[in-house]
């Protein structure tokens, strides 16, 4: 089983984690306009949580993701992907055509290229997350 | 329209959320569906019937030419008012057929998408449209006919249906495409409309027989009939629907629908006109060896598809005219019938007629709707089945290749099919009564409305064709059929005819045959040794074939060990990437030495990392080199400027570095495993594979087959995408559909190693990890 027990790793992976997974909001959401982008957050992401599967193991990990299966993510990514597509319909234009609205208080651009890249964002961090656990999983059965 | 289709699908996949909130009240609610679409398409026929031809656009991919448009005219007017009159019925006789069943949830979901797909079908105007809907008709039917999945005969069973109608998918998919070529169109209506004559085309015939193996597995017409009976392992709500009514007929549609451009050369009058005879004949010589009612009403079910198809094939006026009455009224009387047999299973406990008997006492409902029905089955005057006969024999007299066959066939086919009629309708509720598994009562009335309101549909249709609109609709069916106006009007008295004459002789034998059914059925046991080597053996044996193929591929090819996949793969990419390489262009070593400094050690450094790669023999080792050649690979996107995919490429380097090292901790111990002769073989195909890449990347660069467009994608980002992060906006915008695409392969890799990680865990830790090593089969090198 992979567990360090070192303390540096454990308290640095406990303060890293949050920050990276801010980090990879930040790179999600300017993804449109500077690098980033919902791939490269997801994978940030799925390192951060990765870290934190090295520093205390399988079991601390599913207990930080609350019940949500990565297997979960992976569904809902396909999700957010599908329904980006939705709207163009409404507005009797070609499937995939992106929409843009502005969210007028706090100057927020809101479009469907967005709800796409969430659900690339959680399809990402699913397959990765999942491969990773289940990896460490039967790890942890061998003698 | 095409809202209403895709509604069906979402309201399928919603059915199992419906259950749960409205329980047994489910099917009830669900067969509003149906019903409502039945409204709308009878308010639409008015409008069809004036104007003609509909066609609902609805712009799909505008700039491929792909749009879901629908198409209503009298054929899929008749189609879908089948397909929805028929469904409301049998949602409703559903409900209470299956009531209490655990899985009815699921029931209730192949179904209504099912019937979403069949309409889809019926109406699309896109040929690759109608494709996709016949393929997804065969899916939920292999789902409906495996739905007592416990059961390895249901399970075998809609493997074999879906197998031979999937098969013949393919071929009408290839004849589709041809069609489409052609024509010049892939749109049924402007194909239907255009003044090229098709017969003359050179594809004319491969298109044709394409089209026909389509139709033909689909529509169960001899030799692919066998499939057909074995569907009979599904619920009975689900034969009635999809294996009479509705599905089986799809190949029908489609033959009918492509007649006016294809129909009328010698190829298609004797294909169709043999094959539906054969087919006919068949299926009625066959239903009389069977005592399990199902059967019965499969086989004669059967026998009015090669009707149907014998009648398109001899095509003249009169035959279209047949064909459309023929139509309606099977779809009726079988649909009733096939409930009503649901009725007497779910009843007595058996499907065996020879079981049954007296049963008009306890169920005197019962017993007239299966008299009315199997008199329009029998075609009796005055019902409806009636005037579909006397058309078919009419059409047949009239044939005018090879007429004597036909004329006899059907002669014998009606004979046979009026025993099947008598045997259905008198058996089981005349006679003395017998002990049956479970003691019969009435059924309740959610299962007696649908067989009722169809088996006294065809008396009326039968008493008033002109007065309920049947004529209306049917001249406009058969007018979309001939391609041309063909006034339809029906009645019960064509005058003291040959058709008549045969009706009536047919009527006496068949009546005498129903009296002696027990002592034929006895003469044609003995037939049974000659029967075993019929269609169905073919099927096995192909079968058994494909097996033993794949057995021998996958021993030779995927034996297990990552090596030999590895140089399997790369053989063949070397032969394929070579042979185009060397034979269409001829690369040029066109080599600018102007490389700076930085450049060469970053290149240098990669080179060293592969090379140490290959010659550690320490796995960590090997691992860290690998990574050292993926960071220099993001140090070159970042010196040429490309930030997102050096992040990337760090980031994926970084995730494969971590998988890796957890896979490591798995491996058995490092250990030399191959001769000197293989690590040449291996060492030969890694530098040839090397060489083609370079020289793949040379003459990629060297060969300028089309204008840049990144040009265009670097203008348009801005302004119309609203982003400046160009990789960004080609991922989630320009290319959103590759991206959607690629979503899809991921999860799907995700879930495949999930699946395989778990399946071995599972496996450790129940039982010994012999059974494991025994799978993988060691044909060579230790």
């Amino acid at each position: 089983m992979v567990k360090s027990g070192t303390i540096i790793l454990n308290t640095a992976a406990r303060f890293l984690m949050p920050l990276q997974l801010m980090f990879s909001v930040f790179l999600l959401l300017r993804g449109h306009d500077e690098p980033g982008g919902g791939f490269i957050a997801g994978l940030v992401a799925a390192g951060a949580f990765t870290l934190y599967l090295f520093a205390f193991g399988v079991s601390a990990t599913k207990e930080v993701l609350r019940m949500v299966d990565p297997r979960d993510l992976i569904g809902a990514g396909l999700f957010f992907g599908m329904i980006s597509v939705v709207p163009a319909w409404f507005m009797g234009q070609p499937f995939l055509t992106a929409q843009w609205w502005t969210i007028p208080v706090i100057d927020f651009k809101a479009s469907t290229p967005l709800i796409f890249d969430i659900g690339v964002y959680l399809a990402v961090l699913g397959s990765v997350m999942g491969m990773v656990m289940a990896l460490m999983e039967v790890d942890k059965d061998e003698p | 329209m095409q809202f209403a289709v895709l509604m069906g699908f979402v309201l399928a996949a919603s059915s199992p959320l419906l259950n749960r909130w409205f329980g047994e009240r489910t099917s009830l609610l669900l067969a509003l569906f149906p019903a409502l679409l039945a409204g709308w398409l009878f308010s639409q026929a008015p409008l069809v019937l004036s104007d003609g031809p509909q066609l609902l656009e609805w712009s799909w991919v505008p700039s491929l030419g792909i749009s879901l448009s629908f198409l209503l005219d009298g054929l899929s007017l008749l189609f879908g008012l089948l397909i929805t009159v028929i469904g409301t019925c049998v949602l409703v006789y559903a409900g209470g057929y299956l009531k209490g069943h655990q899985d009815i949830a699921r029931f209730h979901l192949a179904l209504v998408a099912f019937m979403a797909s069949m309409l889809g079908l019926v109406l699309a105007d896109g040929l690759l449209t109608l494709f996709i809907f016949w393929e997804l008709t065969s899916i939920t039917s292999y789902l409906l006919i495996g739905f007592n999945h416990t059961d390895i005969e249901a399970r075998k069973s809609a493997r074999q249906g879906l197998f031979v109608t999937v098969a013949g998918g393919l071929a009408l998919m290839a004849g589709l495409v041809l069609l489409g070529i052609a024509s010049g169109s892939w749109s049924l209506s402007e194909i239907l409309q255009s003044d090229d004559d098709l017969r003359q085309h050179a594809l004319y015939a491969p298109m044709l027989i394409c089209l026909l193996l389509g139709a033909f597995t689909k529509s169960a017409q001899f030799p692919f009939h066998f499939w057909l009976p074995n569907a009979m392992a599904a619920p009975t709500p689900v034969s009635a629907y999809l294996h009479s009514a509705t599905m089986v007929k799809a190949g029908i549609y489609l033959l009918a629908r492509l007649q006016p451009e294809l129909g009328g050369t010698a190829m298609w009058v004797t294909i169709l006109s043999v094959v539906g005879a054969t087919t006919m004949l068949t299926g009625a010589f066959l239903a009389i060896h069977h005592t399990n009612i199902k059967k019965l009403l499969a086989y004669s079910t059967i026998m009015a598809l090669g009707t149907l198809t014998m009648l398109l094939g001899i095509g003249s006026e009169y035959a279209m005219t047949a064909f459309v009455t023929f139509l309606l009224a099977h779809s009726m009387y079988k649909g009733a019938l096939f409930m009503v047999a649901g009725i007497l299973d779910h009843e007595t406990g058996t499907k065996d007629v020879t079981a049954m008997g007296g049963l008009r006492s306890v169920m005197p409902v019962t017993a007239v709707i299966a008299f009315v029905a199997a008199l329009s089955l029998a075609g009796v005057p005055p019902l409806f089945g009636f005037i579909g006969k006397e058309l078919m024999l009419e059409a047949a007299l009239g044939a005018e290749r090879v007429q004597l066959l036909l004329v006899l066939f059907a002669f014998l086919a009606a004979i046979l099919t009026i025993a099947v009629a008598a045997i259905i309708a008198l058996r089981p509720f005349y006679g003395a009564r017998h002990e049956t598994p479970q003691i019969p009562h009435e059924a309740p009335l959610s299962m007696l409305i649908g067989p009722g309101l169809l088996a006294f549909g065809s008396l009326a249709l039968g008493l008033a064709p002109a007065v309920l609109g049947a004529d209306a609709l049917l001249t406009s069916a058969a007018t979309a059929v001939a391609g041309e106006t063909l006034p339809v009007s029906l009645s019960l008295w064509y005058g003291v005819n040959v058709a008549l004459i045969m009706s009536v002789v047919s009527l006496i034998f068949g009546f005498l045959l129903f009296k002696r059914w027990d002592s034929v059925r006895a003469q044609l046991a003995r037939l049974a040794p000659v029967m075993r080597h019929g269609p169905e053996a073919g099927y096995e044996g192909l079968m058994n074939g494909v097996v033993r193929f794949s057995e021998w591929q996958t021993r030779l090819l995927q034996n297990g060990y990552m090596r030999n996949y590895i140089l399997v793969m790369l053989v063949v990419l070397i032969a394929l990437i070579g042979n185009s390489i060397l034979l269409r262009h001829s690369p040029q070593l066109a080599l600018s030495l102007d490389v700076r400094f930085h450049e060469v050690i970053v290149v240098g450094t990669m080179a060293m990392g592969a090379l140490f790669a290959t010659i550690s023999r320490s796995r960590l080792g090997a691992v860290v080199s690998v990574g050292i050649m993926g960071f220099s690979i993001a140090l070159i996107f970042i010196l040429f400027s490309a930030p997102d995919l050096g992040i990337t490429q760090l980031l994926v380097e970084t995730m494969t570095v971590i998988l890796l090292v957890l896979v490591l901790f798995r491996l058995p111990r490092f250990s030399n495993l191959s001769t000197n002769l293989e690590r040449i073989r291996d060492g030969a195909v890694a530098a040839t594979m090397g060489v083609l890449i370079f020289l793949l990347i040379i003459t990629a660069w060297s060969i300028d087959q089309f204008e840049s467009i990144s040009t265009y994608m670097v203008e348009n980002s801005a302004p119309l995408a609203y982003g400046r992060n160009i990789v960004n906006v080609i991922l989630v915008d320009y290319r959103a559909l590759d991206t959607l695409g690629e979503m899809f392969v991921l999860a799907l890799a995700a879930i495949g190693v999930i699946a395989m990680l778990k399946l071995r865990h599972g496996e450790t830790e129940g039982k010994a990890t012999d059974s494991d090593k025994a799978s993988v089969k060691e044909p060579y090198d230790g």
